[in-house]
């Protein structure tokens, strides 16, 4: 086989069909973890009765979700109905082809040379994550606009204004990040945190930052307590109220692997990715400490829902404008003067 | 009333049919919306889908048999529906009830007190987006009914009053139940506070969201929690007390702004006032019969009758007019505090967002059977 072909090709399908297979299997146990870990803060047991404690519950649900009748209301404006699931769907997962999991890898000795778990490494990563789960905003409004339901299309508006808003903070907290790590690589922010253990990460500089950046993160992925476009109390089921069938699961997985993207993103840029918290550690595979971090980012969504209640859309744009925008402006500055400082320190 | 303010671009006002099937309107309430973009113009409510006739019926059968018709009426609550019948025909008969069986109806009005507030508080929480306190409110709402269900064998519609006293003697072993129940539930006030009370998210759903003045609460004829929320010291059990009230120690709590987070206040408190009387109606619980002595057939001299109880949505009254040789009722009008309350809804949400009016439809905490009947 011509080196080029491996190289270019089955390689990078390889990883891609590994990487869809594992965020896919995440997002549908995410879903399980949700129901059961909100189930034990609920005096209740949650899934329990397909398989073992019920562990095939995901499995029964993508089965239900896919046979049952896909609905298109009358009136609704068809190929947009359509488009609108894939639209957020797709970018959605585009996202993880940066994302980098962990180190290169052999495989403990299985391959000739290491080669990198991730599809990408581009230099312009941050920016290619910004800019493509944007476009999940897409889905939202013209699935809440093309079901010609006056609920979806308010629940469509709620949440282009709230996506919208809330981009500009997300983006002033990543600058921050990119402040420090002077480049715009995640592999590159992941290794600029290399040094010390826990004690490098960008966390204890940027904790203003990781805190705008994750509340930004949450209302970024529509959940509680920003679940405003989705409240069921007041707009039923939002703009996939009309949504049946594998449509609707589309979004529902979209949702979850949006939290699975916001976790990984909050990972590499404040918690050390896949470096592991004990100084001089090399024994625990980096993987594994990634895993371990996301899932703990994971489980702080489904806290928040069992915890919060929800905003109302005014008070929602409020914070996003009023209080979130201003303290990421003046923490990019902080961290630029303390770049500068600290720089200059070492020089002199 | 709050007109929209002209804006740059001239929008187009959506009606928005707000229910019968909508998970926040608490049943079949079905509220017909003007909006502006999110902004509510104005709300009118529609009631009726579950109409089925019970005053008509209660005019096709005798009296004792009216009473399984109340618990339909606000069926989370029927003990206090039947206790609004019995009162108004022991009133109409001139019957006075051995203070035994006044006691336990006070037992059973108090738990149902209970009950129906968890209900109030899990569905209002879940509307503004806590959805937590729904399991935990439901958790003890059960240990309630099978309190219920070991006194008269139902859970939900009761049945558990009978003109002139009361249907069965408690249970052996019932008191102990109900007092280690009393006891523990405090415990669990305090958890559905913590997640609530001091949240600011909560607070900033709830504080100045449905704003009511003692004046227009009162002109509205506002009942139970709404008017107290207010700050109007107005309970049926300290003002005209039936049963044994009278000689029972209880506070009414009231709020001061008349907001929906003060109607959350004093709901809370009133839960904690019923743990008290139900302590205290254990203590006192005197022995005797549970049965006023009435004959067999009930036969009302000509006359009619108003009387009412504080049931845990507001004034519950019956009015039943009587003939001379009839043993049913000649006509019989429920003034059902639901009804009432959500009159002012509209008044309550003109002007404010949609989120607002779930906030407030919670608040006023309706009940559509008993709004139909």
């Amino acid at each position: 086989m011509p080196e080029a072909l491996l190289q270019f090709l089955v390689i990078p399908l390889v990883k891609i069909v590994v990487i869809l297979g594992v965020v896919l299997l995440v997002v549908a146990y995410a879903t399980f973890a949700e129901r059961k870990i909100l189930g034990y803060m609920q005096v209740r047991l949650g899934p329990n009765r397909v398989g073992p404690k019920g562990w095939l519950q995901p499995v029964a649900d993508g089965m239900k979700l896919l046979v049952k009748e896909d609905l298109v209301p009358d009136g609704a404006e068809r190929l947009v109905f359509m488009l609108a699931p894939c639209l957020i769907m797709a970018p959605a997962l585009l996202v993880f082809s940066v994302i980098p999991f962990a180190p290169p890898t052999d495989l403990f000795g299985l391959l000739p040379e290491p080669i990198a778990p991730y599809v990408a490494d581009i230099n312009i990563a941050i920016l290619f994550i910004l800019g493509i789960s944007s476009v999940g905003v897409y889905g939202v409004i013209l699935g809440g606009w093309s079901s010609n339901n006056k609920f979806s299309l308010m629940g469509g508006l709620r949440s282009a204004a709230q996506l919208i808003s809330y981009e500009v903070p997300m983006g002033f907290a990543v600058v921050a990040v990119l402040l420090m790590a002077r480049s715009l690589s995640l592999v590159d922010i992941v290794e600029a945190q290399r040094g010390f253990g826990f004690l490098t990460w960008f966390i204890f500089p940027g904790i203003l930052a990781f805190g705008i950046y994750f509340i930004c993160g949450v209302a970024e992925t529509n959940r509680n307590p920003f679940d405003l476009p989705e409240a069921e109390s007041e707009l039923v089921a939002g703009f996939h109220t009309e949504y049946s069938g594998m449509k609707f699961a589309l979004f529902f997985m979209a949702e979850y692997t949006n939290m699975t993207v916001v976790s990984s993103l909050a990972v590499i840029m404040f918690f050390g990715g896949w470096l592991s918290p004990i100084p001089g550690d090399d024994v625990v595979p980096g993987f594994l400490w990634f895993s371990a971090k996301v899932a703990l980012f994971l489980f702080a969504y489904i806290w928040f829902r069992a915890t919060f209640p929800r905003y109302r859309f005014d008070q929602l744009m409020q914070v996003g404008w009023k209080w979130l925008l201003p303290l990421s402006l003046a923490n990019v500055l902080v961290i630029g003067l303390g770049i500068l400082v600290f720089r200059n320190l070492l020089k002199g | 009333m709050n007109d929209s303010t002209p804006s740059l671009f001239d929008v187009e006002e959506m009606e928005l049919s707000f229910g019968p099937q909508h998970p926040a309107t608490h049943g079949v309430l079905r509220v017909m919306l003007k909006l502006d973009g999110e902004k509510i113009l104005d709300a009118k409510p529609i009631i009726g889908y579950l109409h089925r006739g019970t005053e008509k019926l209660f005019e096709t059968m005798p009296f004792p048999q009216c009473l399984p018709h109340t618990d339909r009426m606000d069926y989370v609550a029927a003990a206090t529906n039947n206790q609004g019948f019995v009162v108004t025909m022991e009133k109409l008969l001139g019957i006075t009830i051995p203070p035994r069986a006044a006691y336990i109806r006070m037992l059973l009005a108090e738990l149902q007190r209970l009950a129906s507030h968890l209900v109030w508080l899990a569905t209002h929480a879940i509307d503004i987006g806590a959805m937590t306190p729904f399991f935990y409110t439901f958790r003890e709402r059960d240990a309630i009914l099978d309190l219920f269900e070991e006194y008269c064998g139902a859970r939900l519609t009761l049945n558990c009053m009978r003109i002139g006293g009361v249907p069965h003697e408690l249970p052996d072993g019932w008191t102990d139940r109900c007092a280690a129940f009393a006891n523990d539930f405090p415990r669990h006030i305090e958890e559905y506070e913590d997640l609530l009370t001091n949240n600011r998210i909560w607070k900033r759903r709830t504080v100045d969201v449905g704003v009511i003045s003692a004046e227009d609460a009162i002109e509205w004829g506002l009942t139970g929690p709404p008017l107290r929320g207010s700050g109007v010291k107005w309970d049926i059990r300290k003002v005209f007390p039936y049963d044994r009230y009278d000689e029972i120690d209880f506070e009414i709590p009231i709020g001061s702004n008349g907001d929906t987070y003060d109607r959350y206040l004093v709901r809370i408190e009133e839960m904690r006032q019923s743990v008290r009387i139900i302590q205290q109606c254990l203590i006192r619980l005197p022995g005797g019969p549970i049965m006023a002595k009435a004959p067999k057939v009930l036969r009302a001299g000509q006359g009619m009758v108003y009387a009412s109880v504080e049931a845990p949505k507001g004034e519950l009254g019956y009015f039943i007019v009587a003939t001379d040789k009839g043993t049913n009722p000649y006509r019989c009008h429920v003034r059902p505090p639901s009804f009432i309350n959500v009159q002012a809804l509209p008044e309550l949400v003109r002007g404010r967002l949609v989120a607002d009016l779930v906030a407030v439809i919670g608040t006023l905490d309706i009940v559509l059977g008993e709004i139909d009947r």
